[in-house]
């Protein structure tokens, strides 16, 4: 079984992500989750991912954030994607990040709806998809370009 | 060089996949070849047998338990966090290369292989919940927990058997041996029977507790040792002292020996015969010739002591137990009030009747007031902790203490304050208003054997009310003064995850 609708789409990025703080980034980045019906319930969602972010912070050198959990809240697999200009801190030892990816896992997924997210976990180290998403001039490419890399090829 | 590896962290979406990647990356980069599973939530396709056979070494990228790792026995282990694999995986790569060129452990097992904090549930085989690279007073607190935990179902099995056969007859202990006497239309026979194979079960505390904190330092050859130390513990009089002594000494004993170089021929024999044969030996020498008896009039001096506290100051005594109880919540501090009070019982004076009361409701009220905390409170604690929270109701009206401990784990400078302060409070009072108790275990459900049974439950509630508040305070204090981000926190957290 595969997903019926894409885990990002154009409504789920942005590019100029004014958030100052973790708790502002993620809560920015649900309430566009929100707005597409992947999460049903905001502040049971942000206390999901915040609980998580408190177990060990999310930061990875390369500046990246990803803010992440699984909960009852959430529908289906789904990626918001933000960019920050000026950098968020997510506790990374080298310095803040200005990519933060919010990944939302629904409770009890199940294994092939995770493929996924294990994809796009993957593609987090490479060089050329952090390139590509720097560069991005328009959500709707980003989200495209997101997609095709996750999707099972 | 072939290498294999696995990586798993706690949600189990995210480092999982990016560990494996990087580890992939620096592998192909530095001209090797890696095989990596990855125990997230996609499935685990795990490695197949003969791809580890050919492995020169296994690197584990974890944060949590490694799963099946008895596979990889015998491999040279390099192992560390899933952040470590994602931001330095060359530095992994190059760690594993010079693993395999020194060859595999002497131990045939891994030896450091207790990479992940927090034990993962439900895999195959005992797992220990220490994080190799914390600091000695945490890894010495991981191992005692190993052990502790280990001892828990013991306790809870035996403990609710021979509250059973009190709640049927108290004087049960009287009753002959059921290889002699056996009614099977008899209920006295039954409760004795209950009662004997509770006391069979209690039997086994001192060495469980010994064997497993062995296992959580050294791995599986130290169970042996660990467990006939501390049956030798028992023999001696050295009690759950001693128990822990004899743990800990037979870890210890077998880490060195892990890091002896041995002839290839004998490396295959060395966890199963070896090892367990030379520190059994040295463990029994020591607990029966050296230090057995030293720590069994320690034990016996402590008491005294107790003993002596009784009447007079009785409660002075009740505050004493209370926080005793509280202070490691099934630990051996809370074990030794706790057998204080068990071993009263079979005096049947009053008051050790007494002391038997405050000791359980004492040993009651730190899971109801944790789980009375997360209720009124919940934002203050984890989804992890309020599912604990539901559980703690049933575990502190049962009086199983330990049904703090995954609080306490989290937030131990915050939680086991609040909790000392409630059960002493329970303690003191239970002892003032002379509440008394005639079995040794099985909280409100032993309540038909308690005398004052009402004044009883209030001093359980009043606990309860006192701890929760602390928890609260603290916990609200501690969130509105470093808010948001709280690392200290992240720290403690892993046990809990």
């Amino acid at each position: 079984m595969s997903p019926t609708n894409s885990v990002i789409t154009a409504d789920f990025v942005d590019l100029d992500l004014d958030a100052t703080d973790r708790e502002g980034a993620a809560r920015s980045l649900a309430q566009r989750l929100q707005a597409g019906g992947r999460v049903t319930d905001l502040d049971g969602f942000l206390a999901d991912v915040a609980a998580r972010e408190k177990q060990m912070p999310t930061g990875i050198e390369g500046g990246i954030g990803i803010p992440h959990c699984r909960s009852i809240h959430v529908s289906e697999p789904s990626l918001a994607f933000g960019r920050s200009p000026k950098g968020i801190d997510f506790g990374s030892a080298d310095g803040p990040a200005d990519l933060i990816f919010l990944i939302a896992a629904p409770e009890g997924g199940d294994a092939s709806h995770m493929t996924i997210l294990a994809a796009l976990a993957r593609r987090l180290i490479r060089q050329e998809f952090k390139d590509t998403l720097r560069a991005a001039t328009d959500p709707a490419d980003a989200a495209a370009y997101i997609q095709r890399e996750v999707s099972p090829q | 060089m072939k290498f294999v590896a696995v990586t798993a962290c706690p949600t189990g979406i995210a480092h999982t996949y990016m560990a494996a990647e990087a580890l992939e990356q620096a592998a192909k980069a530095a001209g090797d070849e890696i095989s990596v599973e990855t125990q997230g939530s996609a499935g685990s396709e795990p490695l197949a047998p003969e791809v580890i056979a050919s492995a020169d070494a296994v690197i584990f990228a974890a944060d949590v338990e490694v799963r099946d790792r008895e596979r990889f026995a015998g491999k040279p282990l390099v192992s560390g966090g899933v952040k470590r694999a994602i931001n330095g995986a060359p530095g992994l790569i190059s760690e594993a290369r010079a693993a395999a060129e020194a060859g595999p452990p002497a131990g045939g097992a891994p030896a450091t292989a207790a990479a992940g904090a927090g034990a993962r549930a439900g895999g195959p085989g005992p797992a220990t919940k220490v994080s190799q690279d914390a600091g000695f007073g945490t890894r010495l607190r991981q191992w005692l927990m190993t052990g502790v935990s280990y001892v828990i179902p013991f306790v809870a099995a035996g403990g609710l058997l021979i509250a059973l056969a009190f709640a049927y007859d108290w004087q049960i202990t009287e009753a002959p041996p059921v290889t002699e006497q056996f009614n099977w239309g008899s209920l006295e026979s039954w409760a004795a029977l209950s009662f004997q194979v509770g006391v069979a079960s209690f039997g086994f505390l001192v060495p469980i507790l010994a064997g497993f904190i062995a296992f959580a330092m050294a791995d599986r050859p130290a169970i042996t040792p660990g467990i006939v130390g501390g049956a030798i513990a028992v023999t001696v009089g050295a009690g759950f002292l001693g128990g822990i002594v004899a743990g800990l000494l037979a870890g210890a004993i077998v880490m060195q020996i892990k890091r002896w170089r041995v002839p290839k021929a004998i490396r295959g024999i060395m966890p199963v015969v070896v090892i367990p044969l030379i520190a059994t030996a040295i463990v029994g020498f020591l607990m029966f010739v050296v230090i057995g008896k030293p720590i069994a009039a320690v034990t016996r001096g402590l008491t005294d002591w107790l003993n002596g506290l009784s009447g007079a100051n009785a409660v002075l005594l009740g505050v004493l137990l209370g926080l005793m109880m509280a202070f490691d919540m099934g630990g051996p501090v809370n074990k030794v009030a706790y057998a204080f009070a068990v071993a009263g019982l079979s005096t049947g004076t009053e008051a050790s009747l007494e002391i038997m009361a405050a000791v359980m409701a004492a040993g009651m009220t730190p899971p109801l007031a944790l789980a009375f905390a997360s209720t009124v409170r919940p934002r203050l604690f984890t989804e992890v902790e309020r599912e604990n929270g539901r559980a703690a109701w049933v575990l502190g009206a049962s009086f199983i203490t330990e049904g703090a401990i995954p609080f306490a784990a989290a937030d131990p400078l915050r939680v086991i304050p609040s909790i000392m302060v409630g059960s002493s409070v329970t303690g003191a009072l239970s002892m003032a208003f002379g509440c008394t108790l005639r079995a040794p275990h099985g909280g409100i459900f032993v309540l038909p054997l308690i005398g004052r049974p009402f004044l009883y439950l209030l001093a359980v509630l009043v606990g309860t009310l006192v701890s929760a508040a602390l928890v609260i305070a603290l916990k609200g204090y501690h969130r509105r003064a470093t808010a948001p981000a709280d690392v200290d926190a992240a720290q403690a957290a892993p046990v809990a995850a």
